[in-house]
């Protein structure tokens, strides 16, 4: 393992995944790449079907049948994670070194099992502690979420517990074995705004004080906003622009970027009039040739028809537009 | 800051507000059965799901109904179309009360009253061509004899909606979400209502297709004259569409006034912390936002506290916040709030 600082701690390069379908090969992911650094939150923004969610569950190893891997490479400290010969550092890594926190808290939580069962598992299966090791630790984790009485927490199932509590609870069991890297998918999508605020409170407070790598993967802008360092915006399976947060709200160059920022109604703004962005995103069965998002862009042209990649534009902003390059129209 | 926009809307509001109310409801309250506990089941659950909730509606206006899963918003709705028996209060519709509305009487109104559902997935017959679904309204109160007597009727109202003119002869998984929720919403104006309550519209649809939607609604209403009850969560597509706003919470209407003053004053700690909770999509304006914390979760709607329902979460909660739940009374010319500190 490669623990240099200037080797990035998780690095995607190229993935390419694609899903059988019975209606046709779905390109999920058509070459994707992006880099998180130590310490850093990345946020990965786009909408349903984009292929945000694919490229995280590719780092995770939980593209299954119907979909494939079939392309690009996916390197942890200077690691592969696809390479077969580095099976058994792969399954170290992940759940330990690598965690994961999913959208939807009950669903991820088992029904018939005690929070402390679930918590102590993965304890006892990833650190080798014993029962009484397991117990307090799990304890002290979720005295880490802001979980009151956890001694009594711990027998409690997960329907005795709100929405609230148990991404808390699984919060708890993503820190459990000190990952180097945490992947939140939606993580506060089916929570309500008061909840959500709490949570993303502690997801930015977590980050700082254990000093983690956060995959934040979200449809909201304004999420990202509060919690991201930098932010990689996906349409129809690549990343269409990417860079710093600060900077890629201030002035986005790929259209479709812009386009977003301009649709999301703000509290703190009130316009004539929302904005919306004509047309509907495409098939991935039969994805447009070139830029994929040409049919909607009304700075459209011939040249845009030629495949292009991230493409980068000083300071850390990389885009994938041709109008963009050529013009550079910030 | 009060917006030039806002302060056109609110005037416009007022003007609407100037005839009598389209739908009124006064002190509506629904409890819902939720089977029985204890030794042999000698307990009864209630589930009280809204209490105490009024409000008017006049031709023209939007008021949007905001609040967090579980706040009564969506049983609210539902109670005025007559959906879910009512436990107690009244419902006026013009001057006619449609409280205890029975099924003859809740078929005769919907053709006044429709419904626009959340999800346009689950709410649309698979099986069924666009064209029936569309003209279902039309044959069930008898207007047309058959489909194809509807066939220019539904041709008109799917170029309303801004659908394709062979989409009629499709079925609807041939269609986006944002699509299938402008079939919603064709169906729904098929009978010219003149009230609508959409059930979270566009809370399922992308960011780039939600504004579609909405701006849909929004030139419908202005052509047709509809009334809106737009239930969301959402605050910031609220704001753009609604003339006034009550903000629910655990069954009560917390707040309710002229949007402008909902987003520039608000009064009531709740929705204070509510808007202060919605991230502004802008790193540095987000990162300087002070945000109103309210800790812990919203009360056992089975077992609703005595007093107000927000003082478990509320940070300037007294002992008569415990003993008496307060009412929605007058804190400026246009604005209610249900609070005994504020």
């Amino acid at each position: 393992m490669n623990d240099n600082q200037n080797t990035p701690l998780l690095e995607v390069r190229n993935l390419v995944v694609n899903f059988y379908t019975r209606g046709g090969v779905v390109q999920a992911s058509r070459g994707v790449s992006f880099q998180v650094g130590h310490g850093q939150t990345l946020g990965i923004v786009g909408e349903s079907g984009s292929g945000k969610s694919v490229a995280v569950q590719a780092v995770m190893g939980l593209i299954s049948n119907p979909g494939r891997i079939e392309g690009g490479d996916i390197f942890f400290m200077g690691q592969s994670l696809l390479d077969p010969a580095g099976r058994k550092f792969v399954r170290k890594v992940r759940g330990k070194d690598i965690a994961m926190i999913f959208q939807d808290p009950m669903t991820s939580l088992n029904p018939v099992f005690t929070i402390g069962t679930q918590i102590t598992e993965v304890l006892r299966h990833h650190l080798g502690m014993n029962r009484d090791q397991a117990r307090k630790r799990a304890m002290d984790l979720l005295g880490l979420v802001d979980i009151n009485a956890p001694e009594k927490r711990l027998k409690q199932y997960p329907y005795e517990m709100s929405g609230g509590m148990r991404q808390r609870v699984m919060i708890a069991m993503a820190l459990a074995c000190e990952p180097r890297l945490i992947i939140a998918d939606e993580p506060t999508t089916a929570l309500d705004v008061t909840i959500q605020a709490q949570i993303l409170e502690l997801l930015a407070d977590l980050q700082q004080r254990l000093a983690v790598s956060v995959i934040l993967i979200t449809h909201d802008l304004g999420v990202v906003a509060q919690l991201c360092h930098r932010v990689a915006v996906m349409y129809a399976g690549r990343i269409v622009e990417v860079g710093d947060a600060d900077q890629v709200f201030a002035s986005p160059v790929h259209p479709y970027t812009k386009g977003l920022i301009r649709a999301t109604p703000r509290l703190d703004v009130v316009t004539e009039r929302m904005v919306s962005i004509d047309g509907v995103p495409p098939d991935l069965i039969s994805p447009p040739q070139g830029c994929a998002f040409s049919p909607r862009c009304d700075q459209a042209e011939n040249a845009c028809l030629r495949p292009q990649t991230l493409t980068p534009l000083g300071d850390d902003r990389h885009v994938s537009c041709w109008c963009a390059i050529k013009g550079d129209t910030r | 800051m009060i917006g030039q926009k806002d302060i056109v809307t609110s005037r416009a509001a007022k003007e609407v507000a100037a005839g009598p109310p389209l739908i009124c409801v006064k002190d509506l309250r629904v409890i819902f059965d939720a089977g029985r506990a204890g030794f042999w089941g000698r307990k009864r659950l209630q589930v009280h799901a809204v209490e105490k909730v009024s409000f008017d509606i006049h031709p023209g206006e939007t008021l949007g109904l905001v609040g967090e899963s579980g706040s009564g918003k969506s049983t609210t709705g539902r109670a005025i179309l007559g959906r879910v028996p009512i436990t107690s209060g009244t419902i006026f519709f013009q001057d006619k009360e449609i409280t205890h509305a029975g099924k003859e009487m809740v078929r005769a109104l919907s053709r006044y009253m429709q419904l626009v559902f959340q999800d346009p997935y689950a709410s649309l017959n698979p099986r069924m061509k666009i064209v029936d679904i569309v003209a279902e309204p039309l044959l069930v109160h008898g207007l047309v004899k058959n489909t194809k007597e509807a066939a220019g009727e539904v041709a008109q109202l799917l170029e309303l909606v801004g659908l394709p003119p062979d989409a009629g002869a499709r079925y609807p998984h041939a269609f986006s979400g944002g699509q299938r929720q402008r079939v919603g919403i064709a169906r729904a104006l098929a009978l010219k209502p003149q009230f609508i309550v959409a059930d979270e519209p566009v809370s399922a649809l992308d960011v780039s297709i939600r504004a579609q939607v909405v701006n849909l609604m929004q030139d419908l209403q202005a052509r047709f004259g509809l009334a809106y009850l737009f239930i969301a969560h959402d605050l910031a597509v609220v704001r753009h569409i609604s003339h006034r706003i009550a903000i629910m919470y655990a069954g009560n209407i917390v707040e309710l006034a002229d949007r402008h003053l909902i987003y520039e004053s608000p009064v009531h700690p709740y929705t204070k912390a509510l808007l202060s909770a919605v991230p502004v999509p802008d790193p540095p304006v987000q990162r300087a936002r002070q945000r109103i914390t309210c800790a812990g979760e919203a009360p056992n709607p089975m077992d609703p506290p005595a007093g107000c329902r927000f003082q478990s979460r509320c940070p300037h909660v007294t002992q008569t916040c415990r003993d008496t739940a307060p009412v929605l009374t007058s804190r400026r010319p246009g604005q209610t709030a249900a609070c005994w500190n504020c």
